[in-house]
Order: structure tokens, then C-alpha cells, then sequence
């Protein structure tokens, strides 16, 4: 039989590893897989390399995460000068990638997908293109971008069954399944959890075939 | 000319003056700041399909305060509605709408514009090392249409329309009209035309305030 409920915390973070690059969910406080991060806080992984939209807000678990140390290096759209990532960088003491999130998105995509590079315009023209290859292609300006895959993918769903079939609530979509299809272990949290063939076919965002390990958080 | 003889608009009336030009049926992004105020003046009855970066398509105004959904939210993370008829994406396909030309419309916000449709919003400095690129990359280089809203000035009265922009570009030659607190003006292979200006104001004026040569369109 096919289960990937697992029925703690320990047992859904078990196996990651330092250096591991962790794909986070979320945009806005929406989506994010906060119990599984402070679930990877208690583990203990070091030298991360976290891909997630933003910084984090203080007062968020990824604000935690950075604050003890635990993040080498961030990979995301954006941060917030006043936030803790922000005032990191400003003095050095974190690594970050900044990436177009429309590439971010793309370049998992392209990993989950098996597509070894992609050539877009988004920022072929700016600073972000320094040094990089381009290309003109159709009269356009056009940059090459790599896959970007994780160890690890930590995403909140709102339903799941025992195969890993997932959805998702309204805007709470958004990169958790480009997410979930682009890392070696995708552990995914659910607020609820159906029987086996009780989610509506149709309906099923994320086939199980992208998860690893389902943990039920309610709430 | 001294000030008093013309009101500059404030953010809801540049946002009102671009939602004048919104017509029914585009699909349209609107970024964080003035843009998302736009969505506030295209009346209800015209249908206008809202995206939202973060995979929300037909995005509706805000709720009641009784009424909010937690998981709804727009790219400004502001709770929103969802219209009927709308529904929801991942970021990858939210992008591929973006990026692959779907969007009739792209307003954004932006520390300068170009004569030649060159667009600065990210970056004060390349040196800056705290950046925020966000969603705009890709949109600017996807809409069929971009539009800017923006101050015509900075705070110390620089001009935000420039012959080139001094900040780091965020796409280049794209924009296609900008709509100020003074006037509206269309991004021309001639440099900008004023299309419209606020009432009392000349363009002798106007240009008094732009670093970039204007030109209007001889009254025929």
C-alpha cells in the first residue's frame, strides 16, 4: 500500500541534511508551510540555501531561520531593507540571489520538468545579466537561465490524501506546486485529509507523484 | 506661473485618470502602490479581468471587513475579493500569463522613465545592495501594453521623465504611456507626447518640469 502520511514532525523532516537547498512555499503570509519550517528549525539543518519569494518579515519563521544562523545563502525575488534578511545583506552576512520571480518560478518549473536551460527577455536588458550569457532570439534580447531544483521542498497544501494528491486553497496555490515538482523530497503539509479517490479527480492540483511525505497539520 | 493656478493630482486621481482609459475586456496587472489603486475606479459594471502575480485571476475589490478570506490575497498582500468567473493558478502559470503576452495591460510604478520607453523601478543604485525586483522584470518585458503611474517629480523636484534613466533599468523600451499628478503622455518614436495635462497648466510649464523634450500634436 501507498502512504506517505507520515505522523510526526521528526519523522517528516528526517534525512535533510546541511547545505541542503530548501524550497520554501508561500507569497505573502499565504501558503507558507510555517510548521514545517519550524519543524526544519528543530531539526537542526545548517548552511541552507532557501529559495522562497521574500526575505521574510520579521516575526516570521524564515526571520527565526536566518536569525539562528542556519541560512548561507537566499534566493529570492525580493527583500526588505528593514527586515532582518535586509539588514544581513547590508552587512554582509548573507548571500543572496536576487531572481525576476517570474524566472524563479520558471527555472523550478524547469527543473521539475526536465529542462536543462531556458532562454527568457526578463531581465536580459539589466545589471541582472551582467556577465551572464544572452542571446538574441526573434529580434529579442534574451537571457539564459538554468534549472533551479532543491533537496528539499517544504509546501502547504489543503487537502491530501494517502498517494499525495494535493490541493490547494485559493491563493495559497502559488509556488507550492511548481515547488513540490522541483525537489529530490517533497514534504508537504495539509490542513485536511480524504480518503483515497475522495478528492475529486478534477480537482487534484499536485498528483501525488510530486510528494514524498504528507504531515497532517490541522488548522 | 505660480503653483496656485493649478491643482496637481493626488495618488487617487492619477489612478482615476488611467482607469478612465482602462476599456472592457483587458486582462490586466497592476503593481504594488498607485497601480492597485487603479482597480478602484474602473466601475464595477465594466468588466475588466484583474491578475494578480501571485496566480489570482479576476481579482475583485476589497472585502468587507467581515467577510475576509485569509487565503485570498493580491501581490500588495492585501485581502481581496474574487470575482465571479475568476479562479486561481500556480506562479509558474501566473507567469507564463505575464510573460507569454496574455496580459492586454501592465500598470506599473517607477522611479523614472525614458524618452525611448526605457523603465527604472528595482534599483536606486547599481551599487544598492538591497534590491527589490519582485514580479516587475517579467512583467515589463511580457504585457502587450505598459503603462506607468508615478509622480511627474521626485520629492527634491527632479524629473521622473528623462532623455535616459539615470537608475538601474528594469526593461528597456517598453513603456508605452505615462500618467503623472500633471499630465498623461504617450512614449512616442519622437520622445513623449502630451496627450493631457491638468486644468491651468501649459506646457511650457510642464516642461519646465521634465528633463525630457515634450511635444504635443499640432490642433488640427
Amino acid at each position: 500500500m501507498i502512504d506517505k502520511f507520515v505522523h510526526s514532525m521528526t519523522e517528516a523532516m528526517a534525512g535533510i541534511e546541511d547545505g541542503s537547498t530548501v524550497l520554501l512555499g508561500g507569497f505573502g503570509d499565504v501558503g507558507i508551510p510555517t510548521p514545517l519550517l519550524n519543524g526544519l528549525i528543530e531539526q537542526g539543518a545548517r548552511d541552507l540555501t532557501i529559495v522562497v519569494v521574500a526575505g521574510g518579515r520579521d516575526g516570521s519563521a524564515i526571520e527565526r531561520l536566518l536569525s539562528l544562523g542556519r541560512v548561507r545563502k537566499m534566493i529570492c525575488s525580493f527583500v526588505r531593507p528593514a527586515s532582518l534578511a535586509g539588514r544581513l545583506l547590508q552587512r554582509g552576512e548573507l548571500e543572496v540571489e536576487i531572481v525576476p520571480q517570474g524566472t524563479m518560478a520558471e527555472r523550478m518549473r524547469a527543473a521539475g520538468a526536465g529542462i536543462t536551460g531556458f532562454y527568457t527577455p526578463t531581465g536580459a536588458d539589466t545589471l541582472l545579466a551582467e556577465g551572464r550569457e544572452t542571446r538574441e532570439i526573434g529580434g529579442r534580447l534574451c537571457l539564459l537561465e538554468y534549472p533551479l531544483p532543491g533537496d528539499v521542498a517544504l509546501i502547504e497544501a489543503w487537502c491530501a490524501d494517502r498517494w499525495g494528491n494535493l490541493t490547494f486553497r485559493e491563493s495559497a496555490r502559488n509556488f507550492n506546486p511548481v515547488m513540490a515538482m522541483a525537489a529530490t523530497l517533497t514534504i508537504a503539509m495539509t490542513r485536511n485529509i480524504a480518503a483515497l479517490g475522495e478528492i475529486t479527480p478534477d480537482a487534484v492540483v499536485t498528483p501525488g507523484i510530486f510528494v514524498d511525505r504528507v504531515l497532517h497539520v490541522p488548522g | 506661473m505660480a503653483d496656485s493656478e493649478f491643482l496637481p493630482l493626488d495618488r487617487n486621481g492619477i489612478a482615476d485618470r488611467c482607469a478612465r482609459d482602462i476599456p472592457e475586456g483587458w486582462v490586466v496587472n497592476l503593481g504594488i502602490g498607485i497601480p492597485t489603486q487603479v482597480a478602484d475606479f474602473v466601475p464595477t459594471d465594466r468588466e475588466v479581468i484583474f491578475h494578480a502575480e501571485n496566480g489570482v485571476i479576476g481579482v475583485g475589490p476589497a472585502p468587507a471587513p467581515d467577510k475576509v478570506n485569509p487565503f485570498l490575497i493580491n501581490a500588495s498582500t492585501t485581502h481581496v475579493t474574487l470575482r465571479p468567473g475568476g479562479c486561481f493558478v500556480h506562479h509558474a502559470d501566473s507567469f507564463a500569463i505575464a510573460r507569454g503576452g496574455h496580459l492586454d495591460l501592465c500598470v506599473l510604478g517607477a522611479f523614472e522613465v525614458a524618452q525611448n520607453g526605457d523603465i527604472a523601478n528595482w534599483a536606486r543604485s547599481a551599487d544598492e545592495p538591497v534590491k527589490q525586483v519582485g514580479g516587475a522584470m517579467d512583467l515589463a518585458i511580457g504585457a502587450k501594453r505598459l503603462w506607468v503611474v508615478m509622480e511627474h517629480t521626485t520629492k527634491e523636484g527632479h524629473s521622473r521623465l528623462r532623455q535616459r534613466c539615470t537608475y538601474p533599468l528594469t526593461a528597456k523600451s517598453v513603456v508605452k504611456r505615462v500618467y503623472t499628478n500633471l499630465a498623461v503622455l504617450d512614449v512616442t518614436p519622437r520622445g513623449f507626447m502630451v496627450l493631457d495635462m491638468i486644468p491651468g497648466l501649459t506646457l511650457e510649464v510642464l516642461q519646465a518640469r521634465t528633463e525630457a523634450p515634450l511635444y504635443m500634436e499640432e490642433l488640427r
